[in-house]
């Protein structure tokens, strides 16, 4: 087996490093906030090693901050986790088949590692990317949060680097190829349009849920003749 | 908070990945639904892009967020390194709210 150093071409090491780097810093600034919340310095960094969800995490200790009772905060939490279903749905190939290889590569599916291996052609590359951009997160996430927690109020506000533009731009560069792809632009435009039109109404993650209901506007058959359906082959 | 709130969204959040990975490996798909799939991943991925980008909480971001998003994508359009696409992204940013834009 080819090792995932050397499928990866440098150019996609350095991006995956840059994210890493971002997920450092915005992991510190959950561990901050989660000290300065009044949560011990185990709680946030036991909980980035276990959950691994960012966007769960910051969900769970405000709602616990503000006053809101765990329950409320772990529904939030596994709401706005439930996309990870249709991830490891759409991705399952490139975790691997033996069953330590799926325990581990299942806890490193996130949004960026599923983005990553999207964003490649061949399986080989989809897998190292996977890998190469979970394993990186999974490190410099958990770094972050365990010195963020440590120095307390470093990093007290992310936003003033601009950080959390980051997250959707590099989503953003990694989807665009794909949209060029047949048939994904259109279910994809209206599930953003369904997403954003909801978001001021709903919890948040469900929006992003409803997103899925823009797959009606998938074409039938991607103007093939009749025949490819029975042999089970689309264009 | 206690650690049982913390291992009850851990397990939950592991059982959606696991899960997910799982049943692509048990279940037989046809060519049509592993396309349809991938096409759900790409949007779901674009619907995050979209309200991380435009939204805060339930409310408009404000305009430094999605400048600074729109500085990333086209950069990344123009087949720009992913460095420079991240690094550009998050100075736009930074800058425009230094400048007081919020």
């Amino acid at each position: 087996m080819r090792s995932i150093w050397r499928t990866l071409d440098p150019g996609l090491w350095r991006g995956v490093l840059a994210i890493a780097a971002a997920a450092a810093v915005n992991g510190a600034s959950f561990g901050a906030i989660a000290v300065a919340a009044g949560n011990p310095l185990w709680v946030p960094v036991a909980m980035s090693v276990l959950v691994f969800a960012g966007g769960s995490q910051y969900m769970a200790v405000g709602v616990v901050a503000s006053g809101g009772s765990p329950i409320a905060a772990v529904i939030g939490g596994l709401v706005l986790n439930a996309r990870h279903l249709p991830f490891g749905l759409a991705i399952g190939d490139v975790v691997g088949k033996s069953l330590p290889a799926r325990l581990v590569g299942s806890h490193l599916l996130v949004d960026e590692s599923v983005a990553f291996a999207m964003a490649q052609k061949d399986p080989e590359r989809a897998k190292a990317a996977y890998w190469a951009c979970g394993g990186s997160l999974f490190v410099a996430w958990n770094l972050g949060v365990f010195g963020g927690a440590l120095a307390g109020s470093l990093v007290s506000d992310p936003n003033a680097l601009g950080l959390d533009a980051v997250f959707p731009a590099v989503m953003l560069a990694l989807v665009l190829p794909a949209l060029k792809e047949a048939g994904k632009l259109r279910p994809a435009l209206l599930g953003a349009a369904i997403a954003l039109a909801t978001t001021p109404f709903l919890p948040p993650g469900v929006p992003v849920l409803l997103a899925l209901l823009g797959l009606v506007a998938v074409p039938r058959r991607t103007g093939t003749p009749e025949t490819t359906d029975a042999t089970g082959v689309t264009a | 908070m206690t650690i049982v709130p913390i291992l009850v969204l851990a397990l939950g959040t592991f059982a959606f990945r696991f899960g997910g990975t799982l049943l692509r490996d048990r279940i037989t798909l046809s060519p049509r639904v592993r396309d349809l799939l991938a096409t759900g991943a790409i949007v779901l991925l674009v619907a995050l892009v979209a309200t991380s980008t435009l939204t805060k909480g339930h409310a408009f971001a404000g305009w430094s967020l999605p400048a600074g998003v729109a500085v990333g994508g086209l950069l990344a359009w123009r087949k720009a390194p992913f460095v420079v696409v991240v690094v550009a992204a998050a100075a736009t940013t930074a800058l425009l709210r230094l400048a007081g834009v919020a």
